[in-house]
């Protein structure tokens, strides 16, 4: 009951904006709303629709789930090497940052020259928006174990790897939950962009060629789809976290937002 | 006939103890230079409990770290045994029970966890824990959690503990406990150990000789013999009269 009371703020503004989107379609005419589909149209297209969306919707959603995967095994891998090597950070880290300032519509025509029209490119696209926060959060995490613990680590004669088995990488699992986190959030967009290019599946290619044949209404239903993946994708993670890390889960507020 | 008392220090008598000898340790920091320790010498015997008092800032962690091998001294000498620290702050692993938290230098030496447990589980029993095996810190109470501290300092395996204001962040009443169990303890399990803290009393209570350090830069300014048995009272008159002589060589007013 406290949690339903919690939730109705959310749920009473959601409705209210809807209902200020319809009203203003409404206003503006028909051939407005082939631009913008008021929110009954796109309730209508998810409907109608549902068999085209759902298919869809698998093609994306598994190249989501891998793309994060991937995402979360090179984020990882890249902060380990990031945390044992300074040399590694001075020459990575400029790196990893000038990547996330490729635009995705320039690299994906290239990446599907290079890799084709399958899943590969879809991924690469995926993981390239998306590992970039599991680094920085991971590295973080690793770089923010308590200093005195090392020092206990170092009277107790502990190699430099079995310091990080048994201290600095479970004190760094929370962050790393955090940057996957938002990985889950970004890849879903990064999802939709690698579909522009190269792909005939999948709700970016709906949306894409829902707009010139002016089914906009598909198109936003498409949207709603992927929003709702995503809020999905992160409750699970928040829900698994608390599973695998109950540990760090003493004080914090209930809610994941 | 009566053999001349040797003229040279007293040799380290047995391979277990701590000499510390005129060390001074200077810190650059971004605010200047910081000199922590000018000159402090320290001996501890095999199986001689030391207990440093000094004011806040005397050097007292630059010293328990040199003992443990964490920092060299700028000049001067420290030979000391291998020596395992107890932290200030318990500094449990929050993810890991009481008994892996215990068993964590066995751990950090490679030996595998269900060993670690086994040689845990009957110092826990021993140490009134054995009820919290499976508990993580969070849920036990200070003083239990400095006992586990305590014990993975132990196990270990160091012939010296540098405990390094053990029961500061305790409460009055189980700081209280807490010394009456470490001097019990270290009665049957008997180890070198160089107890710092500020406490003046925890080190007449404790230690088998106090060594009082001056303000910054630090140095040992007095020592102090306590031969009284244990276990001590804190009332004990002799007690009282070590405490202030302690607090006299440190300045303080009574």
């Amino acid at each position: 009951m406290k949690r339903l009371g919690q939730a109705l703020p959310a749920a009473l503004l959601l409705v209210v904006l809807i209902g200020i989107w319809e009203v203003y379609v409404d206003l503006h005419g028909s051939s407005f709303s082939l631009v913008l589909p008021a929110p009954h149209q796109v309730a209508k297209s998810l409907y109608t629709d549902r068999g085209l969306l759902w298919s869809n919707f698998l093609v994306t959603a598994k190249e989501v789930l891998l793309g994060i995967a991937v995402a979360t095994a090179v984020g990882f891998v890249l902060a380990v090497a990031i945390h044992f090597s300074p040399t590694l950070r001075r020459a990575l880290y400029p790196l990893l940052v000038a990547s996330q300032a490729v635009p995705v519509v320039i690299l994906a025509p290239v990446l599907v020259l290079w890799l084709g029209f399958g899943l590969l490119p879809k991924l690469v696209v995926i993981a390239l928006v998306s590992f970039f926060s599991i680094v920085v959060t991971t590295t973080a995490g690793l770089a923010a174990v308590d200093p005195d613990l090392l020092k206990l680590m170092r009277t107790f004669d502990a190699s430099r790897l079995r310091t990080f088995r048994h201290v600095e990488l479970p004190a760094a699992l929370p962050s790393v939950f955090t940057g996957v986190k938002i990985a889950a959030a970004v890849s879903v967009i990064g999802a939709v962009f690698a579909e522009w290019n190269g792909s005939n599946s999948g709700l970016g290619y709906v949306i894409l060629q829902s707009l010139p044949q002016l089914l906009a209404a598909r198109g936003v239903a498409a949207v709603v789809i992927l929003s709702l993946f995503a809020i999905a994708l992160f409750s699970l993670l928040t829900v698994a976290e608390r599973l695998v890390l109950p540990w760090a889960y003493r004080s914090r507020e209930e809610h994941p937002w | 006939m009566v053999e001349a008392p040797p003229k040279e220090p007293r040799e380290l008598k047995a391979a277990d103890g701590v000499q510390v000898e005129l060390v001074s340790r200077i810190f650059e920091t971004k605010r200047g230079r910081v000199e922590a320790l000018a000159g402090m010498s320290l001996r501890a015997d095999a199986h001689e409990v030391v207990a440093v008092v000094g004011p806040s800032g005397c050097g007292k962690t630059t010293l328990l770290e040199m003992i443990c091998g964490l920092q060299t001294p700028d000049s001067g000498a420290v030979q000391a045994a291998p020596a395992a620290l107890m932290p200030q702050r318990d500094l449990l692993l929050p993810w890991l029970t009481a008994i892996d938290n215990a068993g964590l230098a066995l751990r950090a030496r490679g030996v595998a966890r269900d060993e670690a447990r086994k040689v845990a589980a009957p110092w826990l029993e021993r140490f009134g824990l054995g009820r919290f095996e499976r508990t993580r810190p969070a849920e036990l109470s200070g003083g239990m959690r400095q006992r586990v501290s305590f014990l993975r300092t132990l196990l270990a395996g160091k012939p010296v503990l540098a405990l390094d204001e053990p029961f500061a962040a305790l409460d009055a009443i189980t700081r209280q406990e807490m010394q009456g169990w470490l001097s019990h303890v270290l009665e049957s399990e008997p180890r070198t150990v160089v107890l710092v803290t500020h406490d003046v009393e925890e080190a007449v209570m404790i230690g088998d000789r106090v060594v009082v350090m001056s303000p910054r830069p630090g140095h040992a300014v007095c020592e102090i013999e306590v031969t009284l048995p244990r276990p001590r009272k804190r009332t004990d008159g002799a007690i009282v009269e070590l405490r202030e002589r302690a607090l006299a060589a440190l300045g303080v007013e009574t």
